[in-house]
């Protein structure tokens, strides 16, 4: 079945099983949690930032292999980076994901995989809820930098600490 | 619903004819025979009610209760012909008991609305169920916002029946209204409605039931049931989205206030004030759906036609085998009573590698349709200790055979998962 060996990619079923961000931040900035309150799926994201950068991350999600996957993704390309960098891949996965083409030029690492969701639109939200979770974290930390995030029906974010 | 002594070996139904009846069940999905197990949600509709609200529209709709012309009153006579039905379909017994809703949701505001406010205030007791449907869940958590009442929730043991050894604890003197559904949409549990009854009527306290899944796929009873509120959603028993149905015992419905004002409902209007029509239409402001009763109608002739005990019947013969099949599934967990006895036609399950939204897509590609999700019972996922489960839920045009293309499916997802 086509559709479903373009969803399932062994790279996104290696994510599901071994995810990135699992590891426990010490002492995180911002405590946000992720619903999806159409499915039930939940994530818990802690960021320690420090300088402008995401110095540490730790994702905790319960849901299906895609929002796991796409999770794990983030904390792969994210631990490190620039809050501008984060924001600014949040809005290219985004677009991408809502049928845009990636950027010329762009290298979007294992995120690439998760191109298969497309063909299966209830599914992308499930893709996004971590990148929601984030842009909603980051607008904690800093609301110059992100301003008023968007409200979205399928997601609802919860602040723990900020 | 009571239990009916058929050998689980044997259905009574025909199934190859039945299916006959249903168009939607030739269509092909993804290129794979529709095998629909979605059923919990909303059934799939005969032709005999898909071409009952067709003659309708094409031969008597007007307005009803209000025009004097020809259509009027057949349009009239046909939707309050309805109402006779429904009345001998849950087996009361005075049709203007009868009032028609948009579904079961509606039919459990209207009474959290008309009779909640009315006659509840801090500090009476409101008694659910950790298993409620939001449906029968939200409107009392409303209630208690607006009344100051309070909400008690009677727990499950780890078969998913409802504690009734300790209704003592949850029933007392404070307990005005008690709340439940009498078929789990989530566990598939046929809670016994008339032990709780039986509690709620020694402290006075009325009772409600939750019919949504009861009413598709048994005898329903509301007077041996012993409850004074039965709500139901007939687009879930072969009828068409749009209507609901709630019964109340009559002197309940005449002591309670209005739900929604308009047309319809009045006796008398005058710039000031207004006086009510009598039950039930003083509950059913607004023009009606009077084709989606009609076909409400037709359903109901569908359902009695085959007779509600050989619905029950054939639903413990196909969930009997359905378990069976399940348990053969080392990987597969499911929840709720393990005997077919104290189970309708549904069963929710896990797959302890997979998530239930990737075993839904998977499945969906091999044609069969099931869900996967919190099943609008948030409470008893958390209880359960789960975010969601997937869920089967089957019907008079499913046969065992059913059964084998979702356990082909599953393990299908196996394969999908590299397991």
């Amino acid at each position: 079945m086509a559709g479903l060996d373009e969803l399932y990619r062994e790279v996104i079923l290696d994510h599901y099983r071994t995810p990135h961000g699992a590891k426990a931040v010490d002492d995180p900035n911002v405590e946000v949690e992720g619903h999806n309150p159409l499915c039930g799926d939940e994530l818990v994201m802690h960021l320690d930032i420090a300088d402008g950068r995401i110095r540490g991350l730790h994702i905790d999600p319960r849901g299906c292999s895609i929002s796991v996957a796409s999770a794990s993704m983030l904390a792969q390309q994210l631990e490190g980076a620039s809050l501008e960098d984060a924001l600014a891949l949040k809005k290219t996965f985004q677009s991408v994901m809502k049928g845009a083409e990636w950027p010329e030029g762009f290298d979007p690492g294992d995120l690439e995989a998760l191109e298969g969701v497309k063909k299966f639109p209830v599914r992308i939200k499930c893709a996004l809820l971590a990148w929601m979770t984030l842009e909603q974290a980051l607008a904690e930390y800093d609301y110059d930098l992100v301003g008023e995030v968007e409200a979205d029906r399928d997601i609802e974010i919860v602040t723990k600490k900020s | 619903m009571n239990p009916v002594d058929t050998q689980a070996e044997t259905t009574p139904l025909d199934v190859e004819r039945i299916r006959q009846d249903f168009p939607i069940l030739r269509r092909k999905v993804r290129g794979k025979p529709l095998v629909y197990l979605d059923n919990a949600a909303t059934s799939q509709k005969p032709q005999s009610v898909i071409d009952a609200i067709s003659h309708h529209y094409s031969h008597t709709n007007a307005n009803v209760h209000r025009g004097v012309h020809c259509l009027a009153e057949e349009a009239t006579e046909a939707y309050e012909e309805v109402r006779r039905k429904v009345c001998r379909f849950i087996h009361a017994d005075d049709p203007t008991s009868i009032v028609f809703t948009r579904n079961t949701t509606e039919s459990i505001n209207l009474v959290a609305h008309a009779w909640g406010r009315k006659f509840l205030a801090e500090d009476d007791e409101v008694v659910l169920t950790v298993m409620e449907h939001h449906s029968n869940l939200v409107p009392w958590q409303l209630l208690a916002k607006d009344t100051g009442c309070k909400l008690r929730f009677i727990d499950i043991d780890d078969d998913g029946h409802l504690r009734t050894d300790r209704l003592d604890e949850y029933i007392t003197d404070k307990t005005k209204l008690v709340c439940m559904g009498h078929v789990s949409n989530a566990l598939g549990t046929i809670n016994s409605v008339r032990t709780i009854a039986c509690a709620a009527r020694a402290v006075g306290a009325l009772v409600l039931v939750d019919g949504a899944q009861s009413a598709p796929h048994g005898p329903v009873n509301v007077e041996t049931l012993d409850c004074d509120f039965y709500a139901y959603s007939p687009h879930k028993a072969l009828g068409p989205m749009g209507i609901g149905v709630l019964w109340a015992r009559r002197d309940l419905l005449e002591e309670m206030d209005p739900f929604l004002g308009g047309g319809e409902m009045i006796r008398n209007v005058t710039l000031e004030r207004s006086t009510w029509a009598g039950v039930p239409h003083k509950f059913e402001a607004g023009t009606p759906s009077v084709a989606d009763a009609v076909g409400l109608g037709a359903a109901t002739d569908y359902l009695m036609d085959i007779g509600m005990e050989n619905i029950r019947a054939h639903e413990k013969y196909i969930i009997s085998y359905a378990m069976e099949r399940l348990a053969e599934l080392p990987f597969i967990r499911f929840f709720g009573p393990r005997d077919p006895v104290d189970r309708c036609g549904l069963v929710s399950f896990i797959d302890t590698d997979i998530h239930p939204h990737d075993l839904g897509t998977i499945v969906d590609q091999h044609g069969v349709a099931i869900r996967a999700g919190h099943h609008c019972a948030k409470p008893l996922m958390h209880r359960l200790g789960v975010v969601a489960t997937a869920r089967a839920s089957f019907y008079i045009y499913n046969d065992r055979n059913d059964v084998d293309a979702l356990i082909d499916s599953l393990l299908a997802a196996r394969k999908v998962f590299g397991l």
